[in-house]
């Protein structure tokens, strides 16, 4: 575990005697994807808040690789009418860039014509492209990405999974991403993290849609198996290439219906 | 033309319109505004204690406003009544200790009126002292915590966790309020002193296309207003500060025709 970013060693957080998650141990590389899933409460963000070091853990160890930069794209961000922001401010929310950054970054996620534009009149997807952008010109080695496709329509999610993996081979930070999708993983990840206050499963997306305890876990909801999303003109993984189309179309629609 | 005290009172004025404008950005963008109501009603309590102990009046008056913002935080942590319950009992219960407290001071005699709705007209050069020594300390603390401050407002999380403390942002943005309310209370009143934090930043909205826009543009319009709101008390001899805040009032109502959407924030073209 000496070339990773971050090291969670059998870590938890207790609150209030409570026990929010437990037990988790996960190391992030540069240029890995890492996807934690699981229902809602079942510890994902208190995860990623512990590998952040926004919240410290009581049981267990984190440890950050010193002087880690860390981007953050959040689950959502509802900004209010009265606080007037265009893209160009909400780019430097958090550190100082220059003109020049702006335009790369933004470039980057083909936003560079909303470069003007007040985020409320932003569309979903346009948000959530800006967003990126935003964590991205901080030159991050280390991304958070939470639930980075919701609210996006089935062509945007595809191409946001597209601009993850473009981030990722372009920063060739470490991704920990979390997936308020239960049936899709997009393909590149490295390693997935099933958490229901502990960690559930674990291993390559392929391994985890077999596994019982994810079955058991997600089991009347994802009869079928974990879907991996990925892209059409990748064709080393055939096998799974396969159930992306049927399946993935699957859940989407059942999504819609639950809501 | 006009008695030097009106030249003092417009300066005084002036001056703190510059900073509520600002601040009150931050008021209109967290939604604080019953929160600053419920400090600025604290502040009369300030006052009678600053008698009592006998310390300066401004401090005093700062302290029992941040000692009420703090113990909302406290109540708010244990939450088992809503915020705005917790903010109404705070507010009322505040002023009517700080009026039942200056009903027991017999041996000095307190303008309650010049304390509930200020008394711009009677500033004197010191207190023009105290609100531009403590003006320019708030703006400066304000524009040296600027990033940290707007991102905190934005999100929380997301400034949390790229290395920024949202939460230290919060309490430095409530000693400023506590800090403007201790150097406002003589010029506008208790009862007044959310109104000039408030309107000016609502209307300056409209005209803005960017925080730091807003922030400027809001107090400009809020010195406007004190200049315009004096003189029209002037004018028509009425109270000088419901005078401000009517005059204030006046601009927000105008600013309410400006089409602001479509002079800002417009994408470069119409594409998908």
């Amino acid at each position: 575990m000496k070339d990773a970013l971050i090291t969670l060693e059998n870590a938890g957080v207790r609150r209030g005697g409570r026990v929010l998650v437990e037990g988790v141990d996960l190391a992030i590389r540069r240029g890995e994807i890492v996807t934690l899933i699981g229902p809602n409460g079942s510890g994902k963000s208190t995860t990623a808040k512990m590998a952040t070091g926004v919240l410290k853990p009581t049981s267990g160890r984190v440890t950050r690789r010193p002087g880690l930069t860390i981007g953050y794209v959040p689950q959502k961000l509802a900004i209010d009418w009265t606080l007037p922001l265009t893209v160009e401010r909400l780019m430097t929310l958090t550190g100082r860039f220059s003109a020049r950054e702006i335009t790369e970054a933004l470039e980057a996620v083909g936003a560079l014509r909303l470069r003007k534009a007040a985020v409320q009149e932003l569309s979903g997807g346009e948000f959530q492209r800006v967003l990126f952008a935003r964590a991205m010109i901080r030159k991050p080695d280390f991304l958070v990405l939470d639930e980075p496709v919701q609210g996006v329509d089935f062509s945007g999610e595809a191409a946001l999974y597209r601009l993850i993996r473009q981030i990722r081979d372009a920063t060739n930070a470490g991704i920990l991403m979390i997936s308020h999708d239960l049936h899709v993983v997009m393909a590149e990840t490295d390693t997935v993290i099933c958490l229901n206050g502990h960690v559930c499963c674990r291993g390559t997306p392929s391994a985890v849609k077999s596994s019982p305890e994810y079955l058991h876990l997600f089991g009347d909801r994802a009869e079928s198996a974990l879907a991996l999303y990925e892209h059409h003109h990748d064709h080393e993984h055939h096998e799974d290439g396969c159930v992306v189309g049927a399946e993935h179309t699957h859940s989407h629609a059942g999504h819609h219906h639950a809501q | 033309m006009f008695g030097d005290f009106f030249s003092r009172a417009i300066i005084a004025g002036t001056g703190l319109a510059a900073v509520t404008g600002p601040l009150g950005c931050f008021v209109v963008w967290r939604r604080m505004a019953y929160f600053g109501d419920t400090m600025a009603h604290s502040a009369l309590l300030g006052v009678a204690i600053s008698i009592l102990l006998s310390i300066n009046m401004t401090l005093g008056v700062f302290l029992v406003a941040a000692l009420v913002a703090g113990a909302l935080l406290l109540l708010q942590r244990q939450a088992t009544l809503s915020t705005d319950s917790l903010l109404g009992i705070l507010s009322h219960s505040s002023l009517a200790v700080g009026l039942v407290l200056v009903g027991f001071l017999t041996q000095v005699r307190i303008d309650l009126m010049g304390f509930l709705f200020g008394d711009i007209l009677a500033v004197s050069e010191q207190d023009i002292f105290i609100i531009y020594g403590g003006g320019i300390a708030i703006i400066a603390l304000l524009a040296i915590n600027w990033r940290p401050l707007l991102a905190a407002t934005v999100s929380p999380e997301l400034a949390e966790a790229e290395g920024l403390r949202p939460e230290v942002s919060r309490i430095i943005l409530m000693l400023l309020m506590a800090s403007v309310i201790a150097i406002a209370m003589k010029l506008v009143g208790v009862l007044l002193i959310t109104s000039l934090l408030i309107i000016p930043a609502a209307t300056a909205r409209r005209l803005s296309a960017t925080p730091e826009m807003m922030a400027v543009v809001a107090g400009f319009l809020g010195a406007v207003a004190v200049i315009a709101g004096l003189f029209g008390s002037l004018t028509w001899d009425t109270a000088s500060g419901p005078s401000i805040v009517v005059a204030a009032l006046a601009i927000f109502l105008v600013s309410l025709a400006v089409p602001t959407a479509r002079l800002f924030g417009r994408r470069q073209d119409h594409g998908a």
